[in-house]
C-alpha cells in the first residue's frame, strides 16, 4: 500500500521532470537562434492574411479554369492508372511473397527487401533519377508513382494476406484443395474487400502526390501550378489549388460510397 | 479403420510435444481427445491429415500409410478426411453453398476449382446436406451474417460432401454459446452413426465427450494415459490427467 503510493508520487514527479525539460530545451533553443516567441506568434496571422489576400481567387482567375480542368483530369487519370497497373503487380508478388502462401523464406525476403527498397526512396528522389531516362513526360510521372505505390501496396496485400486469409487457407488445404484452388477460392475473395480500401486509399494518395510530381516532370497540374506560380499569377496558383482540393475531397466521397457498397 | 502407431512429435529439441502416441478407432465410432490446453491435442489431430509433419510413427487409414504420401496422393487421402475448427474457417465473404462446395475441391481439375465450376451433382448434393444440418435457408446468405452456431454446421456440411471416411473437429464448439454446443455434438454424433464415419474431436467440456463421445483419449504432457470406452472414465483419471480435482465436470 505505502510503496504504491510512493511510485504513484514518483511517476508524478517524472512527468513534472520531463515537461520541464521539453520547456527549458524550447527556451534554451530559441535563446541560441535568437527566436522572438511571441513576434513569431503575431506574425502568423499577418502572414496567412498576405497568403489570403495574393493567393485568393478573383473573378478573372475563372478564365483559367478550363485550362485548369484538363490537366487536373489528366493528373486524376494517371493517378488512377498508376495504382491500377501497380495493383495488379502487386497482388501477384504479394501471393508469393507473404508468409502463409509464400514460395519459401528466400523468395519472401527478396520480395521483403524489393518493396521496403520501392517504398524508402521519396518520390521526389524517383522523379528526379527516372528524369534522366524518360525524359520530362507524363511516362515519368506514371513510373515514379507506379514504383512508389508498388512499394506500398505489396506490403498492405502482403499484411492483409497473413492477417486475414492465412485461417480459411488452412481449411480448403484440408479438403485437398491445391495451391492454386486455394488462392482463388479462398485467399483471394476473403482479402478482396480490404484490398480495394487500399487501392482506393492509394488513388487518393496518388492524386496529391501527382501534383508534386508534376512539377518535377513538367507535366499535369503540377506543372500548371509551378508555371502561373513562377509567373507571379498568383491568383491563378490559387485557383488551381483550390481546384487540387476539391477534386481530392470529391475523390474521398466517391470512394467512401464504394467502400460503404462493397464492404 | 485408423490406426496411429508410435507417433512421435517434437517442435523444438529435447522437448517433445508427442511421445509414443499409439490408438486405433473403428468406423462409427465418435472419439473425443481430452487433456489440458498445451498437451498436444492438436498436435495429434493436425498430424492425422499432415497440416503438422510428424516425425515417426505410422498413421493408416484403412491400411494406407499417409505419412510416407508424396503431394499427390496427400491430396487424394486428404479429401477423405474432413476437418472442422474452432474458428470455422470459413470464406466469410462467399455465400453458404459456395462454402460447402469448397469440400469438392478436392476431386476437381486445377482449372475447374480456380473458376469454382461445379456440376449439377455437386451442387445437389450441397443443397442436401445444408438441408440435414439445416441450414437449406441460408444456401444464398453470406456467412458473415451467419451465427456461430450456423457457421459451425456450414463448417460440417462442407467436410460432408468431401464423402469423408474421418472427420476432425479441432474444438468444434470451444466458441459456441451451451445450447448451439448441444446442437453440433449431437449432429455430429448422428452423422457419425448415419455415414459410417470416424470422428475424432478435440473437447475440453468432459462432460460433453462423456455424454456424445464412445471413446475417449486422454493426453497429458505429450503421452497417452487414457483410452478407453467412454463409461469408463473416472475422477481418477481425470485427476491425474489434469492434476487437480474436477469433480463438477463430470456431473
Amino acid at each position: 500500500m505505502q510503496s504504491s503510493a510512493k511510485y504513484l508520487t514518483r511517476k508524478g514527479w517524472h512527468q513534472t521532470a520531463i515537461i520541464a525539460i521539453i520547456g527549458g530545451t524550447y527556451l534554451l533553443g530559441s535563446w541560441i537562434l535568437n527566436f522572438d516567441s511571441l513576434g513569431g506568434l503575431i506574425a502568423l496571422p499577418k502572414a496567412f492574411g498576405w497568403l489570403g489576400v495574393n493567393f485568393a481567387p478573383t473573378p478573372k482567375s475563372m478564365n483559367y479554369l478550363p485550362q485548369i480542368w484538363q490537366k487536373l483530369m489528366q493528373t486524376v487519370l494517371l493517378a488512377i492508372s498508376s495504382t491500377m497497373v501497380a495493383a495488379v503487380i502487386s497482388i501477384f508478388v504479394a501471393l508469393i511473397g507473404s508468409k502463409v502462401t509464400g514460395i519459401n523464406g528466400f523468395v519472401q525476403t527478396i520480395v521483403r527487401g524489393i518493396a521496403s527498397f520501392f517504398r524508402n526512396i521519396p518520390l521526389v528522389a524517383w522523379s528526379m533519377i527516372l528524369l534522366f531516362s524518360f525524359k520530362q513526360s507524363d511516362f515519368t510521372g506514371f513510373l515514379a508513382l507506379l514504383l512508389m505505390s508498388i512499394g506500398f501496396l505489396i506490403r498492405a496485400f502482403m499484411e492483409i494476406i497473413e492477417d486475414e486469409a492465412s485461417e480459411t487457407m488452412l481449411a480448403l488445404k484440408a479438403t485437398g484443395a491445391n495451391y492454386f484452388q486455394v488462392i482463388f477460392q479462398a485467399v483471394l475473395p476473403q482479402i478482396l474487400p480490404s484490398m480495394l480500401s487500399w487501392i482506393l486509399y492509394m488513388i487518393e494518395n496518388n492524386v496529391r502526390d501527382a501534383t508534386l510530381v508534376g512539377i518535377l516532370t513538367g507535366t499535369g497540374i503540377g506543372f500548371l501550378f509551378d508555371l502561373y506560380f513562377k509567373s507571379f499569377r498568383f491568383d491563378a496558383s490559387g485557383m488551381t489549388v483550390l481546384s487540387i482540393i476539391i477534386v481530392v475531397i470529391a475523390l474521398e466521397l466517391i470512394s467512401n460510397q464504394i467502400r460503404k457498397v462493397i464492404l | 479403420m485408423l490406426e496411429v502407431k508410435n507417433l512421435d512429435k517434437s517442435y523444438q529439441k529435447d522437448h517433445p510435444a508427442l511421445t509414443n502416441i499409439s490408438f486405433t478407432v473403428e468406423p462409427g465410432t465418435f472419439v473425443a481427445i481430452i487433456g489440458p490446453s498445451g498437451a498436444g491435442k492438436t498436435t495429434i489431430l493436425r498430424s492425422l491429415n499432415q497440416l503438422i509433419k510428424d516425425d515417426s510413427g505410422q498413421i493408416l487409414i484403412d491400411g494406407d500409410d499417409i505419412r510416407s504420401d508424396n503431394k499427390t496422393q496427400l491430396r487424394k487421402h486428404r479429401r477423405q478426411i474432413g476437418m472442422v475448427f474452432q474458428n470455422y474457417n470459413l470464406v466469410e465473404r462467399l455465400t453458404v453453398i459456395e462454402n460447402v462446395l469448397h469440400g469438392r475441391l478436392g476431386y476437381k481439375s486445377t482449372l475447374a476449382g480456380i473458376f469454382g465450376r461445379y456440376t449439377k451433382e455437386e451442387k445437389a448434393e450441397a443443397m442436401s446436406l445444408l438441408k440435414k444440418v439445416g441450414l437449406e435457408d441460408f444456401a444464398l446468405q453470406r456467412c458473415s451474417e451467419l451465427s456461430g452456431g450456423q457457421k459451425q454446421r456450414v463448417g460440417i456440411a462442407r467436410s460432408l460432401i468431401q464423402h469423408p471416411k474421418v472427420i476432425l473437429c479441432d474444438e468444434p464448439i470451444a466458441s459456441l454459446d451451451p445450447a448451439s454446443a448441444q446442437t453440433v455434438m449431437q449432429l455430429l454424433k448422428d452423422l457419425t452413426e448415419e455415414y459410417n464415419l470416424i470422428c475424432v474431436a478435440n473437447l475440453h467440456q468432459i462432460n460433453m465427450a462423456k455424454k456424445y463421445a464412445d471413446q475417449i483419449i486422454g493426453i497429458r504432457k505429450g503421452h497417452l494415459i487414457f483410452n478407453e470406452a467412454a463409461d469408463l472414465l473416472s475422477e481418477d483419471i481425470l485427476r491425474t490427467l489434469y492434476d487437480q480435482d474436477i469433480t463438477k465436470e463430470l456431473e
